[in-house]
C-alpha cells in the first residue's frame, strides 16, 4: 500500500505540548494536548481520540502510527536515566570526564564544566588493547570481568555500557565482552559503542554509548507501555519512530538504540519544511523554525535536510559550544540558537542591546502576560511595535498589556539607553533579528552556500512574526508560512520515509586506495542500513553513500558522494575530481601545486531510505489579486524606521490568489505573519502564504 | 528618531563580530597543523585603515590577544600605501614583529572596496614546521630555530609569490602541510574581505570610520569604569618555575591608576639560551588575558578596549631581544597569568584563582623503525594539561588548560598518525593541592612506541622542581613527574630518547588550594573519596 492510501498518525511529544496530527487520504486533522509528564502514552491516546474523531475513524483503521519524542533528550538534560555503569578500557576511565580538556568560555575563570553522565565510581576500567589498525596487542581480561560483572549485579546497576579504545575498528573485545556480561545480568539492557556509535573519537563515542544505555530501561519501559495500551485499545497498527536523521525505524530498533531518538522532534520540523520545499519544487530552501525559547534554522537541498554525524546535546551554559555533551549518530543538522519570542532582553556593559539566552518561558511569561514577569522578552517588543494585537492574541484567549510591556522595556533597556520604549522595542527586534540572520550566514557558509539564495521556509509560533525582517537581513526574496505550522513536527513525522544511515570510519589515502577492502566495507554497511529499512516497508530503496574526506593532515572533512555500484579503479580518479571541485566550493581556492599532497577519506556513510513517491510540484504565485485591508493599525516598520499604517487581514478570510500588499499583518489564532513594506504577501493554491519582495 | 542611529550602529558592530568569527571559522576548517584544527591555536580580526583593532574572532586563543593588533601596525610601517593593491596578501613570521616566534605565521590583507582602502583582515596561525632544529628548546639562537620571513608580499594583485614558496618548501619539513597552511590564512582573509564588503553594500556604508568610533568609545568607556572600581595602587608578587636548567624567578609589579593598569617585570631573570624566552609582545598578550579575565571579562577585544592594559619591562627572559632562541615561548608565557593574578590577589583579596599547572604539557614525539626492522616515520604532536587553581567558590578544574585556549586530541586519532601507543590518560588522583576548595587534578599519561619501534620526544614541561602554589592558606598541587617507567628520572626539558620496550610516564601537575583544607566541607571530602579523586594514600 503506498503511503497516501494509508491512514497514518504522527505524534510529537514535547516539552509543553503533545502535537497529535492525522492523515486521511490527504485531509489533515490535528490537534494540541498538555504533555503528561507521569504517562506520557497518555496524551498521545487523548490527541488520538480527537483527530479521529474529527476524521470520523476508529483506532483500529489507523494503519501507522509515527512517533517522535523529546523523552530521551530531557532524560539527558535532567539527568533523569538509569543507574548506569560503564566498561573502558584500562587507562581510560576519565574520557568522559577529562572531555576535551578546553574551557568552553574563554574569559569566564568561574567555569563549570558539564558534569559526566557517569561518575567516576560508576566506571570501571579492564585490561585489554587494540591498536589503530584493530589488532590486538593486550588481550581482553576476562577473569577481569567475570569479577565485573558480579559487583554490577550486587551494586543494583540497570543499564551496562561498553566503550573500549579502537573499538570501531574492531568490535571483537566489547562483544565478547557482553557475552561475558551478559551471562551473569539476565535483564540489564548492555549497549556497546561498537554498534551504537562505530565512529572514530573515543570520548564522543563513549559519550554517545553511555548516554544510550543511560536512557535505554526508561524508554524500553515507556515504549512497552505505549504499545500495549494502543493494542487495549484496539489500535493494532504497528509503530515507527522517528529518528534523530529524520528518517523512521522500528519500536524495536528504538528499544535498542534509543539514543537515535534525541532531537527527533526538531528533525521532524525539518522533514515538514522539506515537504513544502518538494510540494513547491524548491531545490534550495532554509528552515525556519521559532519557538518561546529557541530558533533553529536548517539548510535544505534537493528537498533534503542537511545531515551531521555529531552534534551537541544538553548545553548547560547559554547554548555554548562545548558546554554539552556530544552524541555521535547521524542527525539532521541544525544550528540552534537562544532566540524565542520569551528570550528577556538586556544590556551589557557597552550598553549594547543583548537577548537571551535567558528566557521568561511561559511562567512568568513576557510582561505583557501579567504573570509577574517584569523582564522584556522578545514578545513585549513585538507588541509594543504593533506587531501583536494585545487584544487579540491566541484568538483573543490571553489578553496582553502593552502598558506592561513597554514598561518592563522602558526599565531595563530603554531608559539605560536613553530611548523611548518604542525605540527601545525596535532595537531589541533588531537585534534578535541580527543574531539569528549572523547564525543563518555564518551556517550556510560553513557548508560552502549563500544564503541569500534561498526561498526561506517559516513555521512555529514566533517564526512568521520575524520572518520577513530575516529575509529583509538576510537578501532572501521569498518566504513561505505553510499552513499548520503550528504543529509542523507532527505533520513532518507523517511525511518521513522509512529510513537509515550507517557509518563507518575508516581511513583510505586515495594513492593506497584498497578497492576490494572498501567495497567490501560498504557492502556491510548496506546491509546494516537496509535491515533497518526493510523492517518497515518492502518499497525499492535508494542508496546516497558519501565518503567525508580532506587533504592528510587537514581535521575537518568535506562530504563528496560516491557512485552506488561497486568501485572499480577507475572510480579513484572521479572521487579525486569530486573532492577538488567541492573543496574550491566550500573555501574558495583548492590547493595548487602540491605534488603529492595526499587525499584521505575518514568516514563513509550509506543512507539508505524508500523512494518517497515523486510529487508534482506546483509553482509558487508570485502574483494575486489585490485585497482591500478590513482594519489598519500602526505598526513599525523597520526599513522605514516609523510607525506606519497596516492593513490588518485574517488568514480565515483569504483565497488563494489573494494578494495583501505589505506593510501589513495577516492575524491567525497560533500566530501572526507580519508583511514588511519592502514585501507583498499572496495566499498560495494550498493555502501557504508567500512573502514576496516587492520588484524582484 | 533619535535612537535609529544608535541601534544601527549596535547592530553593525554585532554583525563585524559575525564577519570575523566566520574568518575565523574558514581557518580552523581548511588547517592542516593540527595546533590550528584541533586545539585552536589561531587568531582572526579586522582593523581599519591606520591600523586600529576593530573586533577580533572569539575563536582562538588568548596568546594572540593583542600580538595581532601590534604586529599589523609593522605591516603598516613597512609596506608603503601606495604599494598596497586590491587583491595583496603580506606575511611575517619575525617573532619580535609577529607573535612572538617562528612556528606563528601573521598574513594581514587590505580590504578596497570601490577602490578605496576601507579595512586590513589580519590572522595568525602556528603551522607544524618552520625548519631549523624544529619546535623545541635547544637552539642556542632564533638563526638555529628555522627559517625567518620578513614582512613582504605573499601575493601581490591575487598572484602567489612562487619565489617564497619554493623557497620554504626547500626549509621545512611536511612542506605540503606548510604551504597548505599558507594558502589556508591567504583564504581566511579572503572570506572576511567579501563578507565585510557584502556587509558595507548591503548597509550603504562607504567606509567604516562612523562604526570605528562608535566601537571604540563604547569599549574604552567601560573598559575605564570597570577599572575605576578597582583600588588605586601597586602590588607586587614573584614566582620561581623549573626554566631549562636552572630556575627562574619571575617578578612583576601591578600599578592600579584611574585609568590604566600597568604590569611591569623588573626584577625578573635574565634572558636563558635556552629556547624558552619569551618576546615582550607575547608576555604582554598573557598579561592583559589575565588581568582582563578578572576586570573585564565581557568587554570584547579591539584597539580600545585593550589600550588601558599596559605592559613594560626591561630586557630580561618575558622581554627577550634578538636573536635570543624563542622557539617555547609559550612555556613562560604561559607562567605570567599566574605571576600577573598574584599581584592582583594582593589588590582583590579572596577573589582570585590559585595557580595552577599554567603550561600546556605538549610533548613533540619523533618515532621510527628500530635497525633493520621495517615500519614507520612519523612525527606526533600531543597536548596535555595538567589541573587549574582552585577558586574562590569552586574547586579547580581537573585537566583542562589554562591560560592557554586548546583542546586535546583524541587518542585514536593520535595513533593514526603515527606507530606510538597511548596506554594510559586518565587522572592523577591526589594531585590537587588541598585547601578550603582543592585545586583541578593533573593527569597520567604513558606512552610507548609500536612494536619494533623507538622514538624521541622534545620535553616542554614545567612545574616539575616548583609546583602550583596554593592561594589564601591553600596547599599546592602536586608537581609533575617526567620519568620512564621503571622509576628513571628524565629532565623536564630538551630532547630525548625512549628505548624501543619502555614506556614515558607523564604525571602533568595539579593545581593550588584555595583558603585552609581544615575549613573544606565534610560533604566535599566524602564526594572526593567517593570518586577516587582524593585516595587518602601517600603520594
Amino acid at each position: 500500500m503506498s503511503t497516501t492510501q494509508q491512514i497514518r498518525v504522527g505524534a510529537d511529544i514535547g516539552g509543553t505540548f503533545t502535537d497529535v496530527a492525522l492523515d486521511l487520504h490527504g485531509t489533515l486533522y490535528s490537534t494540541k494536548v498538555l504533555t503528561n509528564y507521569t504517562a506520557p502514552e497518555q496524551a498521545i491516546l487523548d490527541g488520538m481520540q480527537v483527530v479521529t474523531e474529527q476524521a470520523g475513524i476508529g483506532f483500529a483503521d489507523i494503519d501507522i502510527l509515527i512517533h517522535g519524542t523529546t523523552l530521551a533528550t530531557n532524560a539527558l538534560i535532567e539527568r533523569r536515566g538509569a543507574k548506569t555503569a560503564l566498561v573502558t578500557t584500562e587507562g581510560f576511565r576519565d574520557v568522559i570526564e577529562m572531555r576535551t580538556e578546553n574551557r568552553f568560555e574563554q574569559y569566564d575563570l568561574n567555569l563549570v564544566l558539564p558534569t559526566p553522565l557517569i561518575p567516576r565510581k560508576h566506571r570501571f576500567a579492564v585490561a585489554g588493547r587494540l591498536d589503530a589498525s584493530g589488532a590486538e596487542l593486550l588481550p581482553l581480561d576476562e577473569a577481569r570481568l567475570q569479577a565485573l560483572a558480579g559487583q554490577i549485579a550486587a551494586e543494583g546497576f540497570e543499564a551496562v555500557a561498553i566503550g573500549f579504545i579502537h573499538s570501531y575498528q574492531n568490535a571483537v573485545h566489547e562483544e565478547r565482552a557482553r557475552e561475558i556480561l551478559t551471562a551473569k545480568l539476565p535483564g540489564v539492557p548492555i549497549s556497546i559503542s561498537a554498534e551504537v556509535s562505530p565512529q572514530m573519537r573515543e570520548f564522543e563515542r563513549f559519550n554517545t554509548v553511555c548516554a544510550n544505555a543511560y536512557v535505554r530501561p526508561q524508554m524500553q519501559d515507556y515504549l512497552t507501555r505505549l504499545q500495549s495500551r494502543l493494542k487495549e485499545q484496539d489500535a493494532q497498527c504497528p509503530v515507527f519512530m522517528i529518528h534523530s536523521g529524520g528518517g523512521l525505524i522500528s519500536v524495536e530498533t528504538a528499544i535498542e538504540f534509543p539514543v537515535r531518538l534525541v532531537e527527533s522532534g526538531p528533525a521532524g520540523g525539518a522533514i515538514f519544511a522539506a515537504d513544502v520545499a518538494a510540494r513547491f519544487g524548491l531545490d534550495k530552501v532554509v528552515s525556519y523554525d521559532m519557538g518561546g525559547t529557541t530558533a533553529k534554522i536548517c539548510l535544505i537541498e534537493d528537498f533534503t535536510p542537511q545531515t551531521a554525524r555529531t552534534f551537541e546535546v544538553a548545553r548547560t551554559t547559554r547554548f555554548c559550544k562545548g558546554s554539552g555533551m556530544p552524541i555521535s549518530i547521524p542527525v539532521i543538522e541544525m544550528i540552534e540558537i537562544g532566540a524565542g519570542g520569551g528570550s528577556i532582553a538586556w544590556v551589557d556593559a557597552m550598553g549594547r542591546i543583548q537577548t537571551g539566552p535567558e528566557s521568561a518561558a511561559s511562567e512568568p511569561g513576557p510582561a505583557c502576560y501579567q504573570r509577574g514577569g517584569d523582564r522584556p522578552a522578545i514578545t513585549d517588543a513585538d507588541v509594543v511595535l504593533g506587531k501583536i494585537d494585545p487584544d487579540n492574541f491566541a484568538g483573543g484567549a490571553i489578553a496582553l498589556s502593552k502598558p506592561a510591556a513597554e514598561q518592563a522595556i522602558a526599565k531595563d533597556v530603554g531608559d539605560k539607553l536613553s530611548l523611548t520604549p518604542l525605540e527601545a522595542a525596535y532595537g531589541i527586534c533588531e537585534v534578535v533579528d541580527e543574531n539569528m540572520a549572523n547564525a543563518a550566514r555564518v551556517h550556510a557558509v560553513e557548508h560552502g552556500k549563500n544564503v541569500s539564495e534561498n526561498v526561506m521556509i517559516a513555521f512555529g509560533g514566533a517564526a512568521p512574526l520575524h520572518a520577513a525582517r530575516l529575509c529583509e537581513k538576510l537578501g532572501v526574496d521569498q518566504c513561505l508560512v505553510p499552513q499548520g505550522a503550528g504543529v509542523g513536527s507532527a505533520i513532518g513525522f507523517l511525511k518521513a520515509p522509512f529510513g537509515y544511515e550507517s557509518l563507518a570510519s575508516r581511513l583510505v589515502g586515495l594513492s593506497d586506495f584498497d578497492v576490494d577492502g572498501v567495497n567490501a566495507m560498504l557492502a556491510d554497511l548496506r546491509e546494516t542500513a537496509e535491515k533497518f529499512v526493510r523492517a518497515g516497508t518492502d518499497a525499492p530503496i535508494k542508496r546516497d553513500i558519501t565518503a567525508f574526506m580532506r587533504y592528510r593532515g587537514q581535521g575537518w572533512e568535506i562530504p563528496v558522494s560516491l557512485p552506488d555500484r561497486v568501485l572499480t579503479q577507475a572510480d579513484i580518479a572521479l572521487i579525486r575530481d569530486g573532492f577538488t571541485a567541492n573543496y574550491a566550493r566550500f573555501f574558495g581556492r583548492s590547493i595548487d601545486g602540491l605534488d603529492g599532497l595526499e587525499i584521505e577519506i575518514v568516514t563513509w556513510s550509506i543512507k539508505a531510505s524508500d523512494e518517497v513517491a515523486k510529487q508534482t510540484p506546483i509553482s509558487v504565485q508570485t502574483a494575486g489579486t489585490t485585497i482591500c485591508a478590513p482594519h489598519m493599525r500602526d505598526v513599525f516598520d523597520p526599513a522605514k524606521g516609523a510607525l506606519v499604517p497596516s492593513g490588518i487581514v485574517s488568514r480565515a478570510n483569504l483565497k488563494p490568489g489573494d494578494m495583501v500588499p505589505g506593510p501589513a499583518i495577516i492575524v491567525e489564532d497560533e500566530t501572526s505573519t507580519i508583511v514588511t513594506s519592502p514585501f507583498d504577501a499572496v495566499i498560495q493554491s494550498e493555502g501557504s502564504i508567500l512573502l514576496t519582495r516587492k520588484g524582484v | 528618531m533619535a535612537g535609529l542611529d544608535e541601534i544601527r550602529m549596535q547592530v553593525m558592530w554585532n554583525r563585524l563580530i559575525s564577519v570575523v568569527e566566520e574568518q575565523a571559522l574558514t581557518l580552523l576548517r581548511t588547517a592542516f597543523s593540527t595546533s590550528v584544527r584541533e586545539a585552536g591555536d589561531l587568531s582572526a580580526g579586522v582593523f581599519s585603515p591606520d591600523g586600529l583593532m576593530l573586533a577580533q574572532a572569539v575563536t582562538g586563543t588568548p596568546g594572540h590577544v593583542n600580538t595581532m593588533a601590534e604586529a599589523v601596525l609593522h605591516f603598516l610601517a613597512e609596506i608603503p600605501r601606495e604599494e598596497m593593491y586590491e587583491g595583496d596578501c603580506y606575511v611575517t613570521n619575525d617573532p619580535w614583529k609577529g607573535t612572538g616566534h617562528l612556528h606563528d605565521i601573521t598574513m594581514v590583507a587590505p580590504s578596497f572596496k570601490d577602490g578605496q582602502l576601507v579595512a586590513f583582515f589580519a590572522c595568525t596561525a602556528h603551522v607544524v614546521d618552520i625548519g631549523g632544529r624544529g619546535f623545541g628548546a635547544d637552539g642556542k639562537s632564533v638563526y638555529e630555530e628555522g627559517i625567518l620571513i620578513p614582512i613582504m608580499k605573499f601575493a601581490e594583485r591575487g598572484v602567489v609569490n612562487r619565489d617564497l614558496i619554493n623557497i620554504l618548501r626547500n626549509n621545512v619539513r611536511e612542506s605540503n602541510q606548510v604551504v597548505g597552511d599558507f594558502y589556508s590564512l591567504a583564504a581566511c582573509n579572503e572570506v572576511g574581505h567579501r563578507r565585510l564588503i557584502d556587509m558595507m553594500v548591503e548597509t550603504e556604508m562607504a567606509d567604516l570610520d562612523a562604526l570605528g568610533t562608535f566601537i571604540f568609545d563604547r569599549s574604552r568607556a567601560a573598559t575605564l569604569e570597570r577599572i575605576a572600581a578597582l583600588p588605586v595602587g601597586a602590588w607586587d608578587n614573584d614566582m620561581t618555575v623549573d626554566g631549562y636548567d636552572t630556575p627562574i624567578k619571575l617578578v612583576a609589579k601591578l600599578t592600579v591608576r584611574d585609568d590604566e593598569v600597568n604590569a611591569d617585570f623588573t626584577g625578573t631573570d635574565g634572558a636563558s639560551k635556552w629556547g624558552i624566552n619569551c618576546p615582550l609582545i607575547y608576555s604582554k598578550a598573557y598579561a592583559c588575558y589575565a588581568i582582563k579575565c578578572v576586570v573585564a571579562p565581557d568587554i570584547p577585544n579591539n584597539s580600545a578596549s585593550l589600550a588601558p592594559f599596559t605592559v613594560t619591562s626591561p630586557e630580561n627572559i618575558l622581554n627577550a631581544k634578538r636573536p635570543a632562541p624563542v622557539s617555547l615561548r609559550h612555556v613562560m608565557g604561559h607562567m605570567v597569568p599566574d605571576l600577573v593574578l598574584g599581584a592582583l590577589a594582593k589588590a582583590l583579596p579572596g577573589q582570585i584563582i590559585a595557580e595552577g599547572a599554567a603550561a600546556l604539557w605538549n610533548i613533540h614525539i619523533s618515532v621510527r623503525p628500530q635497525d633493520g626492522v621495517q615500519g614507520r616515520r612519523a612525527e606526533v604532536l600531543m597536548f596535555n594539561s595538567g589541573g587549574t587553581g582552585a577558586r574562590p567558590a569552586l574547586d579547580g578544574l581537573a585537566a583542562t588548560a589554562f591560560p592557554s585556549g586548546v583542546h586535546t586530541m583524541p587518542i585514536e586519532a593520535t595513533e593514526q598518525t603515527g606507530p606510538i601507543i597511548v596506554w594510559r590518560k586518565e587522572l592523577r588522583p591526589d594531585s590537587g593541592g588541598a585547601g578550603r576548595l582543592r585545586g583541578g587534578l593533573g593527569q597520567v599519561i604513558e606512552i610507548a612506541a609500536a612494536q619494533g619501534h623507538e622514538f624521541d620526544f622534545s620535553a616542554m614541561f614545567d612545574r616539575v622542581n616548583h609546583p602550583a602554589r596554593g592561594r589564601d592558606g591553600g596547599q599546592q598541587g602536586a608537581a609533575g613527574v617526567v620519568e620512564l617507567d621503571d622509576g628513571t628520572k628524565l629532565r623536564p626539558k630538551g630532547w630525548q630518547h625512549i628505548p624501543a620496550g619502555r614506556k614515558l610516564v607523564l604525571k602533568a601537575p595539579g593545581g593550588g588550594g584555595f583558603g585552609p583544607a581544615s575549613e573544606r566541607s565534610e560533604d566535599a571530602i566524602q564526594a572526593d573519596r567517593a570518586a577516587g579523586y582524593v585516595t587518602g594514600k601517600p603520594t
